[in-house]
């Protein structure tokens, strides 16, 4: 590649509505340099990338390309410019072929037809540059992860990048697989592209990174050569900050006595050899990275997926095969996907508040009277606001939405619940009731598992916190060991203890 | 209710248009009918249209489920026939042990209730356990019933008994109070349907596994089960409404029950059910049922439009019936 280019974000801030995300972010991304991007989930990253990217614009500050102010009215208006964005999710066509792939959109053509040959020596030429053994005509569903990574790597070459964003590239890759990843950042970067990436892994940050920025509540935190952090100052930098007053002061007691105890749990493919104890009245958080197995052990323990393993409730043993095999023992899991798999959006409240424990509203038909004083009892105890009774669910606001599934869960009755991820999406109102509403519930005497990525949340909400690390469980903290600093460090890998800072 | 303002909102319209849609077009063409042609309104003719329509009518209530719950059945019209071969195939061969008679005649219902729960199990089997796609799994059967009555008639005609014929006539052309027996299982049939639908679990779960399987099954509705009874209970429809075929004619032939599947699916959609899944209305399919019937007998009682080009309009009230029913989506 003849040419190259850096680009710079200057002060730039961005707004969704009335939330603020980003605030003043500075970064340069210079050519021949690898640049690590880290943070906390939901600390701007993604928007950050989005901005450089040409998704989104910023709400105030300047974009530039090799200090010029750019503005990129779309992300092809970026491509064209250089700037390309390779997301987290592979933006492939499983159906079509490598070559196919790399030149959707961007045809060359020869009269009325496709020059088939020319592409595919020009990809055969982009794939041997990224040193990547498969074929153009392999379709793309069935080559690996890693290949895919190198062709959506290809595309993005193919488009002429200089500068190369990447979201968690490795977040899909096995150990190897990442490495010849980087071998191919290093003979990019060797070519004066200027590359950007995300990931969790601090080790690959510490390892192929220049220069790094720390993000954390939208804020640049750190910035730096990656030379004057080691993976401790890293951590600290992302998370370092108190809980605040959000979480309601735990005043319930725990009883000694268990009431659900999981051995041995192995979900094919997600999670192995999960084994912990709950007592009636706690509030157990899980804790981990996304992908670290969390919500599949769940699903698998309340029959949502296969798994196998003992468990007991109460004591006694309990077999669950299906959720209704588990909401007949007690035990109800409430997803973390509430768009997709908790409520029907196109449905009223009542239909969905009522649709899980519907036997008990029906004795040969359905009783409209106790469902309607159902959803009026929802409404008042769960503080759901809505324009009228007969709104479609998928009108509502996330934070109402999430209140609905709490009622819905609630009307069956469980005596366990786990929660996956409360207050994703949700504002901080919102999730200040939903924290109280699952206090009252352990007040109650229900015992609770809350699942979240967000650390503060776990450690405000929980007595005790399991964190989970590649499908299964890396440790567990409680009292005064909760930390963020503590949970970060059994989530990514690295020894319970801080070691001294070099 | 809690005190709501009532907003007038395009959604809020457009529901009631949806809702009353059927009904004015089954009133215009009511009125259309009787305008063209005096006869329209007599008994003889209402008996007549409502007693024709009563084998769609009864099959496509139990499609309003299929369709609501997310699936497709293309097999029932090759399914009608070859449950009718085989009603008057069994019904022939216990002739000379049984004699003409009502015994015999409850052998031939009890054969077609029996074929069709098994026909609408293997359906179901084959795409719940199975996974196959609906559409695929009932065209194939739709084939294989359809070939099957072709061969056991040798391409020609099965025929029942005479001597049966004069006993199995009533089950269609007798009745109560003038009410004939297909239009009094019509009503029953579409009666106990809407019921169903509307406030029995089934129906409820039958619409959250259309409308989101994944839902569904995170709510411990046991997804494969209701996808399963639909299909079920449409096959056992599927034999009531041939029980019912079969004393018209006293036959069976390769073309009994061609196109009724896609009649059945048209007058489920005219109906207001949604063809993805998720919301099912059978009294509008009733009324979808009788817009169809009606049309073909306003077409065959007037000299002004040939009766040829019945699809024709059959096909554009479909396509209208469809466009009505757009937008009714939450925005998410």
């Amino acid at each position: 590649m003849s040419e190259t280019r850096a680009l710079t974000l200057a002060d730039v801030c961005r707004s969704f509505g009335p939330v603020q995300v980003l605030h003043d972010i500075s970064l340069t991304l210079r050519p021949g340099e690898v640049h690590a991007l880290i943070g906390e989930n939901g600390a701007g990253k993604s928007t950050a990338m989005k901005i450089m990217s040409g998704y989104l614009e910023p709400t105030k500050g300047q974009v530039k390309l090799d200090d010029a102010p750019v503005r990129f009215a779309s992300s092809q208006q970026a491509e064209a410019q250089g700037v390309v964005l390779i997301h987290q999710e592979f933006n492939l066509a499983d159906q079509l072929s490598v070559e196919q792939n790399i030149f959707l959109g961007h045809e060359k053509r020869r009269g009325l037809f496709l020059d088939k040959g020319w592409m595919q020596a020009e990809t055969r030429r982009l794939l041997d540059r990224l040193n990547c053994k498969v074929s153009p005509t392999a379709r793309v569903r069935d080559i690996s992860n890693a290949d895919k990574q190198m062709v959506e790597i290809a595309k993005a070459l193919s488009r002429r990048a200089q500068v190369l964003i990447m979201d968690e590239p490795t977040a899909v890759l096995t150990e190897r697989e990442a490495e010849v990843l980087f071998e191919q950042v290093e003979r990019l970067k060797a070519e004066g592209v200027a590359i950007l990436f995300t990931s969790h892994k601090l080790d690959e940050v510490k390892r192929i990174s220049d220069r790094i920025t720390v993000l954390r509540d939208g804020h640049v935190v750190a910035q730096g050569m990656t030379t004057e952090f080691n993976e401790d100052q890293m951590a600290q930098a992302m998370v370092g900050r108190d809980v605040s007053s959000l979480y309601p002061v735990r005043t319930a007691a725990v009883s000694d006595e268990p009431a659900l105890e999981v051995t041995g749990l192995n979900v094919p493919g997600y999670a192995r050899d999960i084994s912990f104890t709950l007592r009636k009245g706690e509030i157990l958080g899980i804790s981990g990275l996304i992908g670290s197995g969390r919500t599949e052990a769940m699903e698998g323990l309340t029959g949502l997926r296969s798994a196998q393993g003992d468990v007991r409730i109460n004591g006694k043993p309990v077999t669950l095969r299906s959720p209704q095999q588990a909401q007949a023992a007690g035990l109800c899991y409430l997803t973390e996907d509430r768009k997709g798999r908790g409520l029907l959006l196109q449905k009223g409240m009542r239909e969905n508040l009522t649709l899980q424990a519907l036997p008990e509203f029906t004795n040969w038909l359905i009783d409209h009277k106790a469902e309607d004083a159902a959803l009026t009892r929802a409404i008042a105890d769960f503080d759901i606001r809505c324009p009228t009774r007969e709104v479609l669910v998928g009108n509502l606001s996330g934070g109402n939405q999430q209140k609905l599934l709490i009622a819905k869960i609630m009307l069956t009755e469980p005596d366990i619940v786990i929660i996956d991820e409360p207050t994703r999406g949700i504002d901080i109102g919102t999730k200040q009731q939903i924290y109280e509403f699952i206090h009252a519930l352990s007040a109650a005497g229900k015992s609770i598992i809350v699942v979240s990525s967000e650390m503060q949340e776990v450690i405000g909400l929980a007595d005790r916190v399991l964190v989970m690390r590649l499908g299964t469980i890396a440790g567990e903290v409680s009292g005064d060991d909760m930390t963020e600093d503590k949970i970060v460090r059994l989530a990514m890998g690295l020894g319970a203890t801080r070691q001294e800072a070099i | 209710m809690t005190a709501t303002e009532t907003q007038p909102s395009r959604a809020t319209r457009g529901v009631n248009l949806k809702v009353l849609g059927p009904i004015l077009a089954l009133v215009v063409l009511v009125i259309v009918g009787a305008a063209l042609n005096g006869n329209f309104l007599s008994a003889a003719n209402i008996t007549n249209v409502l007693s024709r329509s009563a084998f769609i009518g009864i099959i496509a209530v139990g499609m309003t489920f299929v369709i609501t719950a997310g699936g497709l059945d293309l097999s029932v019209g090759s399914m009608a026939a070859f449950i009718a071969g085989l009603m008057i195939l069994v019904m022939n061969a216990m002739l000379p042990v049984m004699g003409p008679g009502w015994p015999l005649v409850f052998v031939g219902m009890l054969t077609a209730m029996v074929a069709g729960t098994l026909a609408g199990f293997v359906n179901g089997f084959l795409i719940t356990t199975m996974r196959i796609e609906a559409f695929i799994v009932t065209l194939g059967t739709m084939g294989i019933y359809r070939s099957l009555v072709t061969w056991l008639a040798d391409g020609g005609t099965l025929s029942l008994d005479f001597g049966m014929r004069s006993v199995i006539r009533p089950i269609y052309f007798d009745g109560i109070l003038g009410i004939s027996w297909p239009i009094i299982v019509f009503a029953l049939v579409a009666i106990s349907g809407e019921l169903v639908m509307r406030r029995a679990a089934f129906g409820r779960h039958a619409a959250a596994v259309g409308s989101n399987d994944q839902v569904a099954r995170y709510s411990s509705v046991n997804v494969n089960r209701v996808r399963m009874l639909t299909y079920v209970f449409l096959g056992i429809l599927v034999g009531v409404a041939t029980i019912m075929y079969v004393p018209r004619l006293g036959s069976a032939s390769p073309s009994t029950g061609v196109l009724w599947e896609l009649e059945a699916i048209a007058a489920v959609i005219i109906g207001g059910t949604m063809l993805k899944g998720g919301f099912g209305r059978v009294w509008g399919t009733v009324i979808g049922v009788l817009i169809l019937s009606l049309i073909d007998n306003i077409l065959n009682l007037t000299d002004g439009v040939s009766p040829y080009l019945n699809g024709a309009i059959q096909g554009v009230i479909i396509i209208l019936a469809v466009i009505l029913q757009r937008d009714k989506k939450a925005e998410s």
